[in-house]
């Protein structure tokens, strides 16, 4: 399956878990600031996921949890080293170029985007 | 009123499906608000659709529920798709079919086929809509907050409906 192809399906997903129209989900959109996505999306999300691509996905394999409110990775609205190395690690499909420009925990949910979930996709399948 | 959207479970496939009906009653107050007579136009009581997808809510929510032992909170917490193309008057009786598409450690989500059975016909189902619901599981999905140790989801009446629907609950949850 080429990219093309994978962003196709994970667009279907997305229109149908968010109710959003096609031309919405470019790959620079982000779920939650631009798609309006909720936290019970994302779980919506991995559901269409797993039965778009035929693969599974474990509970805080698509966005970690918790992260965010443990004071070691967080200090004063910030991402702490260890909490950015901890979300580099566990999130390996993401772009965090913004991220480490401005570590607010705000800006976490941005780097969330639809090319985080096509390459996620990407790399469950080559791994599968 | 109790806060109960089904009289029976008839059907209980754990972890697949769950069938329930609910009569549809005149005595039943809200029927004589919705609607009311207005002027020369006679009143027309008609079951209310939220009412409709509370029911599919609590069949769905408690084949869910019983997949674990009635161990985990299970909420509502997405209706993914309501659609209803025909609407249930008093002497209908409604049947809702859940069926489990997925489940995780964080919840499930769940595809939900409604019924209306016409007494005259009463051999006929005809469907009448589709009610698609996530669920998601309380504790596993804390994000900070914390709840009471109790599960305050399957209460007393939940209890008792299951078991008049012949249903075992296990005497942990």
């Amino acid at each position: 399956m080429d990219r093309d192809e994978v962003f196709g399906k994970v667009r279907e997903v997305l229109v149908d878990a968010l109710a959003v129209d096609d031309d919405e989900v470019t790959p620079e959109a982000t779920l939650i600031g631009d798609l309006g996505a909720e936290s019970i999306d994302i779980l919506d999300i991995s559901f269409k996921l797993e039965q778009a691509f035929d693969f599974k996905i474990a509970q805080g394999e698509l966005f970690p949890e918790g992260v965010t409110q443990d004071p070691e990775f967080v200090q004063e609205g910030k991402l702490t080293d260890k909490g950015l190395a901890t979300l580099k690690e566990k999130l390996p499909h993401f772009d965090f170029s913004k991220l480490e420009a401005d570590r607010s925990v705000q800006r976490v949910a941005s780097i969330f985007t639809v090319e985080a979930l096509v390459n996620f996709c990407e790399q469950k399948l080559q791994t599968a | 009123m109790r806060w109960m959207w089904i009289d029976r479970v008839v059907e209980l496939v754990p972890r697949e499906r769950l069938v329930a009906i609910k009569h549809v009653s005149l005595a039943e107050e809200h029927l004589h608000d919705h609607f009311p007579a207005v002027g020369s136009r006679p009143a027309m009581p008609i079951m209310p659709a939220c009412f409709i997808v509370e029911g599919m809510a609590q069949s769905a929510g408690i084949l869910v529920g019983h997949a674990e032992g009635f161990r985990e909170k299970v909420v509502l917490a997405k209706v993914s798709k309501a659609e209803l193309h025909a609407e249930a008057v008093p002497g209908d009786t409604l049947r809702y079919t859940a069926t489990i598409e997925q489940f995780s450690d964080a919840g499930a989500s769940c595809r939900g086929v409604v019924e209306r059975i016409d007494p005259r016909e009463p051999a006929q189902a005809a469907e009448i809509g589709q009610i698609d619901l996530m669920f998601s599981h309380l504790d596993q999905n804390l994000g900070g907050m914390t709840f009471p140790e109790h599960n305050f989801v399957f209460s007393e009446s939940f209890r008792t409906l299951l078991r008049t629907s012949g249903i075992e609950m296990p005497t942990t949850a």
